[in-house]
């Protein structure tokens, strides 16, 4: 067995892989480059972040530019928009990183452990941040949240079903329909509703705010559905015609059972797809500053409301809460997406 | 072929195409209804509610009569969603491509993974964000093209006051349909066959050299159908427009002015103090919004679909 330890094993060259130096030099220009923007938005008429990064760009489009103007047009060329993709994507993520971070930074300040068990009936808006919560919203949230589910996800199934199980004569119509219906504004589902669910009930209510929702939720719901139902395999039906079942119990016993946690994320991606919905809120379920536990009459609290109220409030320490009500939302939605793509994993396998 | 179901079966399918079929009969009827209810609106003011210019409650002894039109606020709609579509379709496609194509695995899977995440931020996080966070950089931005380009009538300001202005709006706006742009136009280029980008190289091509002649006709439709599934977004927002810019009735086509508004916001906006009558014109309002955005949704996803056809 010595043998082997004797002989030399060819060690493969993989010259495209940049080496530890060449990648160290790689990163010296633009690191200069950055030093020296940052010394003229010191020193001259640019400011703040923003000018920052514009010097960075154009510095860095020329020296690209004179890098590889010895090339060739077609490599200079190539350069050139290798930096303006990268800085023009850059520019597309950097709002959302902004968000993520001012939700964070922000955020904190009115978060404490009450916060998460405590309404707004007695807070007023100049009170420090260790008074109030957002409890009332998320249980007014989360009550409306569950009827939108317990309505789109039948026929959000329902749906999926249609499109690939019993594939009828309408299944390109059913399929642009939902399409389509994913653009309906949230505002005109609200108005929808108010005339409809408001105006003769004669109140405001989370059952009405759960109907609105449910309208933009079900395209979510009927699309990740079918995405889902075509995963299974077509020997899995087969087998199961073969085996004397009708389709209906083929369908039912055999196919969606195995989809099951697929289903589930579809129920997770529709949910944090509306839960942040404002626009129907402000004229189906509306808001009120204390728990409430009936969503069958009069208003309710919901985090958005919850937010849009305070923002409309506009003092410090409302816009401070506002801001912590953000956080405890986008929280909701980062964990529903993280439950969601942990069961997407599953049924792939 | 001619398949004969049993009566279990027929039960079933009976059932299920009736599911399937409900997005289609809420469609039809958040249409009729709108209609139906704000068609006491469009009888009294004829083509006027679009290309009118008031909306006034009238005087309360009745010696100006009530008057309802849309047409300043259909005109912002547009140019808010305008400003915001011409800004984030370069910035999504240059995002689209940096994911699939100059990213390494690792990074273009985390960058994956926080798209999905932004095209989920509610819409009211963009205006909170907008309001404390960006409106001083966009008030600035405002400033510099004023003194610079302010000759031309687009970017003139008397007022010399720039934030709440319909370009601050459609910035922000920007920022909110760039996530569901890149997304679209990422599926559409990471479906590019991998050989014909390979060919490229292998004859010689840049990477750029690549992109642009087969990659980017190759996810063109793909593209203009993402942008305006994205426009049809901007169309219909309300909050992040109802708490950036500020809602004034006229027609105003200097974008850095503080003064538009769209449909959606009016809507919000008046809802809470609006009379009977004047409700059913906001009603009216909601008709004219659902019929726009859909009619864009509508022609996006046939060119959507199509492009997805094509491929497969």
């Amino acid at each position: 067995m010595s043998q082997v330890d004797t002989t030399t094993a060819a060690v493969p060259i993989r010259p495209w892989v940049a080496s530890r130096s060449s990648q160290a030099k790689g990163l010296v220009a633009p690191l200069m480059i950055g030093i020296a923007a940052y010394l003229i938005v010191l020193f001259t008429g640019f400011a703040g972040a923003d000018g920052w990064a514009l010097l960075f760009f154009l510095l860095i489009l020329a020296v690209s530019f004179v890098r590889s103007r010895k090339l060739g047009k077609t490599k200079l060329i190539n350069s050139m928009f290798n930096v303006v993709i990268t800085g023009g994507a850059l520019l597309a993520f950097a709002p959302w990183l902004s968000i993520f971070y001012s939700l964070v930074s922000k955020g904190f300040h009115g978060i404490y452990l009450g916060y998460f068990y405590h309404d707004m009936r007695v807070t007023t808006p100049d009170d420090e941040l260790n008074l109030g919560g957002v409890g009332h919203a998320i249980i007014g949230s989360s009550m409306m949240v569950l009827i939108a589910t317990a309505i789109t996800l039948p026929l959000g199934i329902l749906s999926g079903v249609y499109l690939t199980e019993v594939r009828g004569r309408l299944t390109r119509l059913v399929r642009f329909v939902v399409q389509s219906m994913s653009g309906v504004p949230s505002i005109v589902a609200g108005l929808f509703i108010f005339t409809t669910v408001v105006v003769t009930t004669q109140t405001f209510s989370g059952f009405a705010g759960s109907l609105a929702l449910s309208i933009l939720m079900l395209p979510t719901v009927a699309r990740t559905a079918e995405e889902v139902l075509k995963l299974v395999p077509e020997d899995l039906r087969s087998a199961s015609y073969a085996l004397g079942a009708r389709q209906w119990r083929s369908s039912l016993m055999v196919v969606l059972p195995t989809v099951r946690s697929g289903l589930t994320t579809a129920a997770i991606l529709g949910v944090s797809r509306v839960i942040g919905e404002t626009a129907p809120l402000i004229l189906t379920a509306q808001s009120i500053s204390s728990f409430k536990f009936n969503p069958f009459s009069g208003q309710i609290a919901s985090i958005p409301m919850y937010i849009f109220a305070l923002l409309q409030i506009g003092t410090e320490y409302s816009m401070a809460r506002a801001w912590s009500g953000a956080l405890v939302l986008m929280t909701i939605v980062f964990l529903l997406f993280v439950v969601a793509r942990r069961l997407g994993g599953k049924d792939k396998r | 072929m001619h398949v004969v179901y049993s009566l279990g079966d027929r039960i079933f399918r009976r059932i299920v195409t009736a599911g399937a079929l409900t997005s289609l009969v809420i469609l039809a009827l958040i249409g009729l209804f709108l209609f139906a209810r704000g068609a006491e609106i469009f009888r009294d003011m004829g083509l006027k509610f679009i290309t009118g210019v008031n909306w006034s409650t009238g005087s309360e002894d009745g010696t100006t009569a009530a008057e309802f039109s849309i047409g300043p606020m259909l005109v912002g709609t547009i140019i808010v969603s305008f400003i915001a579509l011409i800004i984030a379709l370069p910035l999504s496609i240059a995002g689209a491509l940096f994911i699939e194509f100059y990213s390494s695995q690792r990074l273009k899977r985390t960058l994956v993974s926080l798209l999905d995440l932004a095209a989920a931020i509610p819409s009211i996080f963009f205006g909170l964000w907008g309001i404390q966070i960006f409106s001083s950089i966009a008030e600035k931005w405002s400033f510099l093209l004023n003194s610079y380009l302010g000759w031309f009538p687009l970017f003139s300001n008397e007022m010399q006051v720039f934030g709440r202005s319909p370009f601050v709006a459609g910035l922000v706006l920007a920022a909110m349909i760039t996530p569901i742009i890149t997304s679209i136009s990422r599926e559409v280029y990471s479906r590019t066959p991998r050989e014909l980008v390979d060919t490229c190289y292998a004859l010689g091509g840049t990477r750029w050299g690549a992109i642009r002649t087969v990659v980017m006709p190759f996810g063109r439709s793909g593209v203009v159908g993402g942008a305006m599934l994205g426009l049809g977004r901007a169309l219909g927002e309300t909050v992040a427009v109802y708490l950036i810019l500020n809602l004034v009735f006229a027609y105003n086509f200097n974008i850095l002015e503080a003064q538009g508004g769209n449909i959606a916001s009016l809507i919000a906006t008046r809802f809470g103090e609006a009379t009977p009558y004047e409700l059913k014109g906001l009603l009216a309002a909601g008709f004219v919004l659902f019929m726009l955005t859909l009619s864009v949704n509508m022609i996006a996803t046939s060119v959507v679909q199509r492009a997805g056809k094509d491929r497969s």
